[in-house]
């Protein structure tokens, strides 16, 4: 075990931290902090201008192939560019899905084509993109999808129908990759095509959902005989579940020590606030936000570990509560930070509902324990996975 | 960065995995544990001799294998997981840290070459009653002639009563907090040194109490300088308690393992209790609590591992440590405490060997500051600019 980086990662690092702080000024320094989980809603253009700016600086997809328009990057460096991002206070990535999502997908799963046609646009931080996976009726259940994908031979296009649920930044990304089911007989995660779906177009109609903070990430999109090039299926129609699953594995890792800094960031707000209004010198109060700063730390090393590989490369552990742990800590500290406020945790600094940093946040760690897998089917993905015992009975 | 074992350290874990399963045993778990010795002095021979455990990160040129800390951790991992009825943690954990930190080329020279041979040590600071602070130390030291004269009554002291070699805090009459303390190794059958074994609700570790009588050591006792051994101390209670936070992932380890092989046997209404989501989901938080204080306890060994080279990195040693032990004491204390309950009924029976690691949950998570007094010592540095 070594904890310390290389010379030439200590020497990317300082790379890394000099463009940002030469670049994330001037009109960009009102999105420092911003866009974040809970905060997506706000400086949209300005933070697709500024994926712009980092696509010029090459700091875009930087763990993509060089082939690819990446930079190669390892595991270390990428760990780093998150880490400086977000301490410069780099604001939420609105290109994250088709970097960290999208493009993955496409380089293990896609055709030449596919990948000549959407890399680029995602590499330069130009098109953006929105994942349709959930359903009103495909929650944790992910694999009840009844949105349907017919092949119309007269046009040779796919012809879409259905409703995805919970998608962020549908309103602001030119694509959507979806799955539906290509077999309408078929259930369960059998039958089902991974398609890739332009969002402008008479068939697609958006619909925001307002959440408890009275702001809205998350979007419904409906699909009226929407229509999809016949080359813009991933993999064969009836393989779906595969590259959505393959995907998913793309989604563990690297950007998870970014967001270990946006926590950071939100713990020290906390203690500056106990400090200035005498919570610090609360015997509880101090146990809970020294329980806090723990559980972060141990979120790092926990990081540290997943990135590191496993001891034969096999599923980790590390891996698997990953998600658990993140999100009860979340929701743990959204608490503490009202409490740390106390009586003025309670008043909104604008009419008619603009929260606060800290309120905001409160109410969105809401949504940490739902989303991506609850907390219950983390769990029970632990005890099956990772314990062995007996998988739960499915319809 | 590379946070994962080497090959290496894959191997000496397997290797003390493999060998106490053969010789830590239920069975001479419960053997050794009902004597006041506390542990089978013969397979403490074969520990010292042939696995050569208690020189794992004693240098080499003082006879040691010249490992590091991580390795250390991955076998006391091991030992909390089987329940090793050993005086491992009191000669190791304190004893060769306290020398490696404190002692002179010569203390060096003379113990540690002893212990790596097989010989045993432990720490004495504790007074009756004290936590396990600076206020702990009221033990007095006095100059004597070329030496000095020891005063005082500890408690709490691990193997105090079998140890062949004590080091022990005391401070000058008069001194408060951290100021005046010095720390001494002498051999324990120095005279005026008498030691009693205190019964304990956890058998599988030993404590003592260790009454100092006017008893006179040689100059050549001294570690360090006199009155200056705060900071020393505080360094070896750090690096004891990353020992003793290893020690809890083994025995988070085996409370979760033993409790889910039980339930995944125990049927109850025709179906194994395994497969209900009740059962599942506390196993599932067990998992959660056991990953996540091996992440802490790895990196607070690699620390200690930089800290004992004199690292920058080893500065977070005191913030490593505390993250350690706070997280992993309430994660065994959480696993074996669930453990008793997935266990039902034989949970609570003496056959069953739950009931053991609930008890080392709980003494281990009282050694060197429980969860709450550790994060207390976080909160300070977080919260008041106090270094910790």
């Amino acid at each position: 075990m070594k904890l310390s980086f290389s010379p030439e990662d200590e020497q990317f690092r300082e790379e890394v931290a000099s463009w940002l702080a030469e670049n994330l000024r001037g009109e960009f320094e009102p999105i420092r902090f911003r866009g974040g989980p809970g905060d997506e809603h706000s400086f949209v253009e300005e933070r697709k201008a500024w994926e712009q700016k980092l696509a010029e600086g090459g700091w875009t997809c930087i763990g993509w192939p060089k082939q690819y328009g990446g930079r190669g990057a390892s595991i270390e460096q990428q760990v780093i560019f998150n880490e400086e991002y977000a301490r410069a206070g780099g604001p939420g990535r609105i290109g994250h899905i088709g970097e960290t999502l999208t493009g993955p997908t496409l380089i293990a799963f896609g055709s030449e084509a596919q990948k000549e046609r959407y890399l680029p646009g995602i590499r330069a931080g130009k098109e953006f993109w929105c994942q349709g996976y959930s359903e009103p009726s495909a929650g944790s259940d992910l694999a009840n999808v009844k949105s349907k994908a017919r092949f119309d031979e007269a046009s040779g296009k796919w012809i879409l129908n259905g409703q995805k649920v919970w998608t962020s930044l549908a309103h602001e990304s030119q694509y959507c990759f979806v799955i539906a089911r290509t077999d309408p007989e078929s259930k369960a995660h059998k039958g089902l095509g991974f398609f890739l779906v332009a969002m402008d177009q008479p068939g697609v109609t958006v619909r925001p959902i307002e959440q408890l903070t009275g702001t809205s990430e998350f979007n419904e999109v409906f699909f009226d005989d929407a229509e999809c090039a016949a080359d813009d299926i991933v993999g064969e129609p009836g393989e779906g579940w595969k590259v959505a699953m393959g995907l998913l594995g793309f989604e563990r890792g690297v950007s998870t020590l970014g967001q270990q800094m946006l926590f950071q960031n939100e713990l020290d707000e906390i203690v500056r606030v106990a400090k200035a209004n005498g919570a610090a010198e609360d015997p509880a109060l101090r146990q809970r936000i020294a329980e806090a700063h723990i559980g972060l730390r141990i979120m790092r090393f926990n990081s540290m570990r997943m990135l590191s590989g496993g001891e034969d490369g096999s599923l980790q552990k590390e891996a698997m509560i990953y998600k658990l742990y993140w999100s009860s800590w979340h929701r743990n500290l959204g608490k503490l930070a009202m409490d740390v406020l106390g009586a003025e945790s309670e008043i909104v600094p604008e009419a008619p509902y603009e929260l606060g940093r800290l309120q905001s946040m409160y109410l969105f760690t809401r949504a940490d324990t739902i989303y991506g897998g609850t907390n219950q089917i983390q769990r029970n993905i632990i005890a099956e996975r990772a314990l062995g015992m007996p998988r739960e009975p499915r319809g | 960065m590379e946070f994962r074992f080497t090959d290496e350290q894959v191997m000496i874990r397997d290797t003390a995995e493999a060998f106490l399963k053969e010789v830590s045993t239920s069975e001479a778990v419960r053997e050794a544990m009902t004597t006041e010795r506390g542990y089978d002095e013969a397979l403490w021979q074969q520990i010292s001799q042939e696995m050569m455990w208690p020189a794992l990160h004693i240098p080499e040129e003082f006879g040691g294998l010249g490992l590091g800390f991580v390795e250390l951790a991955a076998t006391l991992e091991q030992m909390g997981r089987t329940l090793l009825c050993a005086p491992f943690l009191s000669t190791v954990g304190f004893g060769v840290n306290a020398l490696l930190v404190a002692g002179s080329q010569e203390q060096k020279q003379a113990y540690l070459g002893q212990i790596a041979e097989g010989k045993t040590a432990t720490l004495a600071f504790m007074a009756p009653g004290s936590r396990p602070d600076a206020r702990a130390v009221q033990a007095t030291c006095a100059a004597d002639g070329d030496g000095f004269v020891l005063n005082g009554e500890y408690r709490y002291v691990l193997d105090g009563h079998t140890a062949d070699i004590l080091i022990v805090a005391a401070r000058e009459a008069g001194s408060e907090g951290e100021n005046g303390i010095s720390l001494f190794v002498l051999p324990a059958d120095t005279a005026g040194v008498r030691r009693e074994w205190l019964p304990t609700m956890d058998q599988t570790r030993k404590q003592a109490s260790v009454v100092l009588q006017d008893v006179k050591v040689p100059a050549d006792a001294l570690m360090g300088e006199a009155g200056q051994a705060w900071p020393a101390l505080t360094k070896i209670l750090d690096l004891a308690t990353v020992a003793v936070a290893a020690e809890q992932v083994g025995v988070a380890q085996e409370s979760l393992d033993s409790s889910v092989a039980y339930t995944m046997e125990r049927v109850q209404f025709g179906r194994t209790i395994a497969s209900y989501q009740a059962i599942k989901h506390k196993a599932a938080d067990m998992m959660l609590k056991l990953e996540a204080g091996r992440s802490a306890a790895y990196y607070a060994a690699c620390v200690a591992d930089e800290a004992l080279a004199g690292n920058p990195l080893g500065e977070g040693l005191a913030e490593a440590a505390s993250i350690a032990k706070a997280y992993c004491s309430e994660a065994a204390f959480f696993n074996a405490g669930c453990g008793i309950q997935l266990h039902g009924g034989v949970g609570i029976t003496s056959e069953y060997d739950i009931q053991l690691y609930f008890k080392r949950a709980k003494s281990s998570e009282t050694l060197l500051g429980d969860a709450a007094w550790h994060r207390e010592r976080l909160a300070r540095q977080l919260l008041d600019g106090d270094a910790a």
